[in-house]
């Protein structure tokens, strides 16, 4: 039975948007899934260790490359997306190679990578000719609805589809990894480098590979989101507070499991909802407020977040 | 096979190992012994590519191979097992082996390498089913995991820093056998360390023992054992047992 | 904020004095990473914080300035031990990226609790120090002030750390952390000084940088990522290190943001920072291996 649940669950989500339309509902599940997207890219590498606060750099380059390259060279998404994509992987290479190959690992790394979204935002802030700066950015709308070209729909099924398969191929890669000898190895790494590179693994390449991995993966979301929301600023999708929601959310569902991500999304942003629904303006700042708390918290009691001890305990009994 | 010349290491004002010069014939077991802080771990370092020496050359098959990366030399064929084992705990026991099998082998197929790492796992005698971890292995077995993550990287030279002294004599024995069994059955050629030397002595073809970085003789167990330089080094706690190591060598 | 737009000389003068105060940010936080082995990410929090209470002692209670300063060292102080009696001391012995983790927490609590209470406005003491003319350059006092306050503080710091049994102690452990059950210090009251030292410097910086600067919830922002580049770069817990890089880096920004806008001098101290990463390897490293 249980071996069935993945397929039905899987059906069930496409089933949904034909059967229930309501468009606020619509709209936070595809917001989950994008993020849920997100987060699953960052526990791609951070699950072994390689603690990056830079994805909020990733992402934001994601989003803005697009953007930039459909508002002013009329390149379509679909050319745009994976160009974005290569710059974030681009960038993934300058930053971390230097990093892995001098050893700059655990806090260090963790430092230069937050420092590296910290600039990503500075730069969106301060090419603010080009990109609104901090006033945000908008790519233009291509003949006033939807169209397949300039992958803009107005409807939300089609962007839940979209952004349904997305997730599905995040888990997907996420299991790839799970499967594969390379998870070995960066296992082996996060224990031991030198015992790793005595067993014949090349350290620095093997960490590359996952860090571009993740990083153009997170890119991919920020294309995502900004195709669907239709607009994007400096502070949404890049920076340091980027990077560390999409860290706390893992930590809260979960590190070392697949579905961890996800489930850290639909709590986060669920809370985030209802925060703002039920004090409205006044919620500015609350909402993360709470996060801190909560982040804190787990990290002290629950380190392995909820869907990591609820699995625990399962197999425990 | 081996051949190092000058080679010397120094860390910050203490040389560790100072113009060390030696060869390795294909197909013999040669031992390396010399008391505590002698320099042979760090020896071994240098030639696994771990550590990078200040000066000296290390020729393995007529290739210049000091300073190279750990990865690149063990792709080469020189395997080594580290004196206090290094398990990865977060790999269950047969992906231990079988991690060292796929990257130890120029990452050729996960299927050799699965096939690599239960060969080495039956040699050395360890569990090979899926669900066994390291977790819970004592000091023998942890050694003896060791040893076959560095045969599952099918090793042409293999540097084993044993140092059997956590095993007990039957242990020790056992591990000895191993070691000869390697070395005529897979035409492995071994480099072994050791400090505690009567069993050693019985075992190898040719000793080497290093003191402060230096070498200081070198040859046939018997002639080594009963080296008088030799004999003042182990003058202290081992004198008794370099003797009778000499015996055993020469029964 | 048009502080760089006069002559280069000028410019790197002012580059000078603002490495004053960023040696005295990545001091405090070299200090902590030093001595217990973890990263206060929210550091330029705590600053953000000892900015408010600034602007709420002397603008809004009219406290006498120096009083105002001196009572927000010490509340940051007892910031910076009550963050590691709540949050660091009960994961001393987790994985130090939770510990890095569990202070990314403190920033987000700390900037949105910054944004209930204050708002999203930005605020400043409404103090116009003078503007010094020498040689045809504009040096602003506040500037000086900042300089010559924050080399007193790492004097001061320095002296409690040659000077006294406990400041003794801090460095030794700094130094080889092996060393603590060996010599019979409390390491709990050592942990607790360095707290408070690391908070009253991000105090002072506080009372430093709220003379130039307007505060937001979010100021922090804008110069924690300098102050971490700072002590990976001077390699984090090497105090000489981190104060050199403190300058290299601030003549960066300033001559940057001379020609071109602030932001871009970040940017090329980043830029920087990678390059020496392939340059000076070992310059980065020197405590380790
Ligand atoms: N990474 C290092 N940094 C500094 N000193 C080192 C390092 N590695 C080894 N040493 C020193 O070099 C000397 C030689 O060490 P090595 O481990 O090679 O000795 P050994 O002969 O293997 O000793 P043992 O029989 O105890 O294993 C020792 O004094 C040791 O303290
Ligand atoms: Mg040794």
């Amino acid at each position: 039975m249980t071996r069935y649940l993945p397929w039905l669950g899987g059906l069930a989500l496409i089933g949904l948007p034909f059967v229930y339309t309501a468009p606020y509902p619509m709209h936070i599940l595809i917001i989950i899934l994008i993020w849920s997207f997100a987060y699953t890219s960052w526990s791609v590498m951070g699950r072994f260790g390689l603690v990056s606060l830079g994805h909020g750099g990733f992402m934001g380059i994601g989003a803005y490359a697009t953007a930039l390259a459909w508002n002013y060279w009329h390149i379509s998404p679909w050319i745009g997306a994976p160009m974005a994509l290569l710059a974030g992987a681009l960038l993934a290479v300058v930053v971390a190679y230097p990093c892995f190959r001098f050893r700059i690992i655990g806090h260090y790394f963790a430092l230069v990578t937050l420092a590296l979204s910290g600039i990503v935002l500075q730069v969106i802030t301060a090419t603010r000719d080009y990109t609104g700066g901090s006033l945000g950015y908008t790519p233009e709308r291509y003949q006033s609805g939807s169209s397949f070209y300039a992958l803009q729909f107005t409807g939300k099924t089609t962007w839940y589809l979209i952004a349904l398969g997305v997730w599905a191929a995040g888990l997907y890669v996420w299991h790839r990894v799970d499967r594969s000898m390379l998870r070995y190895a960066l296992e082996a790494i996060s224990e031991d480098e030198d015992g790793a590179a005595a067993a014949g693994v090349h350290v620095t390449l093997e960490k590359l590979k996952i860090t571009v991995l993740s990083a153009a993966m997170t890119a991919l979301a920020g294309a995502l989101y900004c195709q669907y929301q239709m607009f994007i600023s400096p502070d949404t999708v890049s920076g340091i507070a980027v990077s560390l929601q999409m860290v706390f959310a893992v930590v809260v569902g979960g590190i070392y499991v697949p579905l961890g991500p996800t489930v850290g999304a639909v709590i986060t942003i669920l809370l985030a909802e209802v925060l703002r629904v039920s004090f409205g303006t006044r919620a500015v700042g609350w909402d993360n407020l709470v996060y801190g708390i909560l982040l804190v918290i787990f990290i002290i009691f629950l380190p392995k977040g909820i869907l990591g001890s609820l699995l625990a305990l399962r197999r425990a009994s | 096979m081996l051949k190092i010349a000058g080679l010397t290491k120094r860390f910050g004002g203490f040389t560790a190992v100072s113009n060390v010069s030696f060869e390795v014939e294909k197909g013999e077991i040669l031992g390396l012994i010399g008391p505590n802080g002698s320099g042979k771990s760090t020896i071994f370092n240098m030639v696994s590519g771990t550590l990078a020496p200040n000066s000296g050359s290390i020729q393995f098959d007529g290739r210049e191979i000091a300073g190279q990366p750990p990865h690149r030399i063990i792709n080469l064929g020189i395997g080594r097992t580290f004196q206090i084992p290094r398990p990865f705990r977060r790999l269950s026991l047969v992906e231990n082996v079988v991690l060292a099998g796929f990257y130890g082998q120029g990452r050729r197929s996960r299927r050799e390498a699965f096939e690599a790492a239960e060969r080495a796992l039956g040699l050395v005698g360890l569990p090979t089913d899926r669900g066994a971890t390291v977790e819970g292995l004592g000091a023998a077995a942890l050694k003896k995991l060791e040893l076959a993550k560095a045969l599952a990287t099918a090793p042409k030279l293999l540097l084993a820093d044993e140092s059997l002294s956590g095993l007990d004599e039957h242990e020790m024995d056992q591990a000895a056998d191993l070691l000869r069994r390697i070395c005529r059955d897979l035409d492995v050629t071994i480099v072994w360390v050791e400090h505690i030397m009567g069993v050693l002595m019985r075992v190898v073809d040719r000793v080497m023992v290093l003191d402060h970085g230096e070498k200081i003789a070198e040859g046939q167990p018997a002639a080594v054992a009963s080296d008088p330089r030799v004999i003042e080094v182990y003058l202290g706690t081992q004198a008794a047992a370099v003797r009778a190591a000499a015996g055993a060598a020469r029964a | 904020m048009a502080i760089f737009d006069i002559f280069l000389l000028e410019a790197l003068l002012n580059g000078v004095l603002l490495g004053g105060v960023l040696a005295l940010l990545s001091l405090g936080l070299n200090l902590i990473f030093g001595v217990i082995d973890v990263v206060w990410i929210c550091y330029a929090e705590l600053i953000m914080l000892g900015m408010y209470g600034m602007y709420f002692l002397y603008t809004v209670y009219h406290a006498p300035i120096v009083a105002a300063a001196a009572v927000c060292i010490v509340a940051v102080a007892i910031l910076g031990v009550l963050l590691h009696v709540l949050v660091i001391a009960p994961l001393l012995g987790a994985a130090p990226i939770n510990q890095l983790l569990a202070t990314g927490g403190v920033l987000f609590f700390l900037q949105s609790a910054a944004t209930v209470l204050f708002g999203v406005e930005f605020k400043n003491l409404g103090l116009r120090l003078p503007v010094l003319k020498a040689a045809g350059m504009f040096i602003s006092y506040s500037r000086l002030l900042a300089f010559v306050a924050a080399l007193v503080g790492m004097v001061l710091v320095y002296l409690f750390m040659t000077r006294t049994y406990t400041g003794t102690a801090i460095r030794a452990i700094a130094q080889d952390r092996q060393i603590i059950p060996l010599m019979g210090v409390n390491s709990r009251r050592i942990y607790l000084v360095t707290s408070a030292l690391g908070g009253g410097l991000a105090g002072l910086a506080a009372c430093l940088l709220v003379l130039q600067y307007d505060v937001h919830p979010f100021v922090g922002l804008s110069f924690g990522p300098i102050t971490f580049l700072i002590c990976v770069l001077g390699s984090l817990g090497n105090f000489v290190g981190g104060f050199v890089a403190a300058f290299v880096f601030a003549e960066i920004i300033a001559l940057g943001g001379l020609y071109l806008d602030l932001e871009w001098g970040y940017v090329f101290a980043f830029a920087f920072f990678i390059v020496m990463m392939f340059v000076r390897p070992e310059g980065l490293m020197a405590r380790r291996s």
